[in-house]
């Protein structure tokens, strides 16, 4: 299976420019491990992306066809691409500044009308590649670079945004838990109709290190921790919840073609 | 070139019609197969023409949540194969304006129409204008190499169309319809031939994408799913698609080349018209409607003896320089009526001495041949 993941990397591509602790390789790795385990070719993909350090997972790393975008347009992007050649297995993979900031409209446009895509939105909570200023997914109180005093905003939740957008497949996961994470994508790519995923990954360069996570380590390890099924969720009171990230599948709506 | 000729899909013959309608048809004449929109006055016609003729020829039309999402599903289905457009006016374009400059630097080829009204800003939408002259062309950060056609008739609303395509395909660079309120809706004659000739973008299976042995060459387009793992990027890039964000030589090539391959080949673009010209001794440029009035005000001032000629320009970027610096050793004087406060004056003054005088007009309504009667007149030398 590495070997096969491998050959879908562009060599060229390497070193990554990730920095160390960074959650999106571990995305890198469990987007392509799923295509793989669903033997899907990489000369079918469409890879979209934004701008930010998420939209590098797919452009210039996966060997397939790649159209790295504008800052939050890449939903559009994906739009255009997806109608004129409904062949195309389109995957748009990028932040969650690029896609529910200034990309928000695109999002629930698209999910509105439930175009035949996969949308992967890498959510670290911080816009990181600019200097880790305050993002519209970062917690209440949270220190960043543009929140000194600590972030007076409530975030996005992104998996109910796309729900009541109308996505008929909506997921979150942890890059911490990588097998039910290419679970989750395998799901998400193989779902006829707009495929929402939100991964949660540790930013602890701009994040992390400004929010009391004194390492890498540190940080990946509390985010595998806060997470609970949502299985597990369910019957637990708010009090119980506090501090928890519920994880899962939310939608999952069956048999409902996609437009394309 | 490899233009080939094609059955008009429109039935030959004469035909009313009104000018956003006659660019929808000119638009499917050139085989564009992809259209996605957002209503906006006074190119909405455009747009709802479109619905119908995409559906009658297989093709796909989205109407999009804004202008930023229709210049961008545009860009993405032209990298899907398609031939490509949107319309919009001023405020539209406004919007576009990042998505223009992608485009410009992907090499993207699509065709966006600009149905021009009174502005600035939201201005007055039923009213028509010429503001957006330099919008086109200066709006995306960067140098930009485009091509922009300025329709005077229905007839051009469906030629140029054709042409802005074609152009577009053949130089893989953003191509605009500069047309203009009172153009898009005037409704006169289209005469449609019995075919159409048009150019399809070039494709070299293997080849860079992104560059070529000429300084100033245009390389071959892939799509999407011809297993090319295309590499496409707003970020500079070298010949592969690879993004180089800190090399100096790719940056200047990629630059460089960008002008070039529109600027070395200009003549194959401009395109001017001229009236009475062969012995003027007042010179009149004009473009889009605005040279409907310009002809009349000619061919009265020479009744009134005095040796006027119009220059139409049928392209506006690249400019016509050349054609304008030898306007400018013939005539005494040039004068330019247009509906803006003297954009393409000032650029005549770069290519010629001659003195090269405005005549704006700004209050959202058209220039009448008598005004610009008046303003010759008033200013002869």
């Amino acid at each position: 299976m590495n070997q096969k993941i491998l050959q879908m990397i562009n060599p060229q591509a390497f070193p990554t420019p990730f920095c160390p602790g960074c959650g999106h390789g571990i995305l890198m790795g469990a987007v392509l491990r799923a295509i793989a385990e669903l033997e899907y070719d990489m000369k079918q993909m469409l890879f979209v992306s934004g701008i930010g350090c998420a939209a590098w997972i797919p452009s210039p790393h996966y060997k397939a066809d790649t159209l790295h975008t504008l800052h939050g347009r890449a939903v559009a992007y994906a739009t255009g691409a997806k109608l004129f050649n409904p062949k195309l297995k389109v995957m748009v993979i990028s932040g969650d500044g690029d896609l529910s900031s200034i990309g928000g409209n695109h999002l629930i446009h698209a999910a509105r009308r439930n175009i035949d895509m996969t949308v992967v939105c890498a959510n670290n909570a911080i816009y990181g590649m600019t200097g880790g200023q305050v993002a519209s997914t970062t917690p209440l109180g949270s220190v960043t670079t543009t929140t000194p005093k600590g972030n007076p905003e409530r975030p996005f939740d992104l998996c109910k945004l796309a729900e009541a957008s109308g996505a008929t497949y909506v997921a979150r996961q942890p890059v911490a838990l990588p097998i039910p994470l290419t679970r989750t994508l395998k799901n998400a790519i193989v779902h006829q109709g707009f495929s929402f995923v939100e991964v949660l990954s540790p930013c602890p360069t701009q994040f992390g290190r400004r929010n009391a996570f004194r390492t890498a380590f540190e940080m990946i390890k509390a985010l595998r921790n806060s997470c609970i099924p949502v299985e597990k969720a369910k019957g637990l009171t708010p009090e119980e919840l506090r501090g928890k990230v519920i994880v899962g599948e939310f939608v999952t709506l069956k048999g409902k073609g996609g437009l394309s | 070139m490899p233009i080939k000729k094609v059955k008009s899909p429109l039935a030959p013959g004469w035909y009313f019609m009104q000018g956003d309608e006659a660019c929808a048809e000119g638009a499917i004449a050139a085989g564009c197969r992809f259209y996605a929109g957002y209503p906006i006055t006074p190119a909405s016609e455009v747009m709802i023409r479109m619905v119908h003729r995409l559906s009658d020829v297989g093709g796909v039309f989205i109407q999009m949540e804004d202008e930023i999402g229709s210049i961008s599903s545009v860009i993405g289905a032209s990298w899907a194969g398609a031939k490509a457009m949107t319309a919009t006016s001023g405020p539209g374009i406004s919007l576009m304006i990042e998505g223009i400059g992608y485009a410009v630097i992907t090499e993207t080829p699509c065709v966006i129409v600009d149905v021009q009204r009174a502005g600035p800003s939201t201005g007055q939408a039923t009213r028509p204008g010429q503001g957006d002259m330099m919008q086109v062309k200066w709006g995306p950060h960067g140098d930009n190499e485009i091509v922009a056609l300025a329709p005077w008739s229905v007839q051009e609303m469906y030629d140029l169309t054709i042409k802005a395509f074609n152009l577009a395909e053949r130089f893989r660079v953003p191509a605009f319809l500069l047309a203009d309120e009172a153009v898009g809706h005037l409704r006169e004659t289209l005469v449609v031939k019995e075919e159409v000739e048009v150019f399809d973008r070039f494709k070299a299976p293997g080849q860079p994408p992104f560059g070529t042995n000429e300084p100033n060459g245009v390389p071959p387009m892939p799509s999407f799913g011809e297993g090319e793992n295309l590499l496409v990027t707003g970020s500079t890039h070298d010949e592969r698609g690879f993004r180089k964000t800190a090399d100096s030589a790719v940056q200047a090539r990629l630059t460089e080349r960008l002008i070039r391959k529109v600027k070395d080949f200009s003549s194959e673009i401009i395109e001017t018209d001229p009236h009475l010209l062969r012995d003027a001794e007042i010179g009149v440029v004009a473009y889009g409607f605005t040279a409907r009035a310009a002809l009349q005000a000619v061919k009265s001032l020479r009744k009134q003896e005095i040796k006027a000629g119009l220059l139409r320009l049928v392209s506006i970027w690249p400019f016509a320089g050349e054609a304008i610096a030898q306007l400018g050793k013939r005539c005494r004087s040039i004068f330019v009526p247009e509906m803006n406060q003297g954009q393409v004056a000032g650029e005549l003054r770069k290519y010629t001495t001659a003195p090269v005088i405005s005549l704006p007009k700004t209050n959202g309504e058209v220039i009448e041949p008598g005004e610009i009667v008046e303003g010759i007149r008033r200013n002869m030398p």
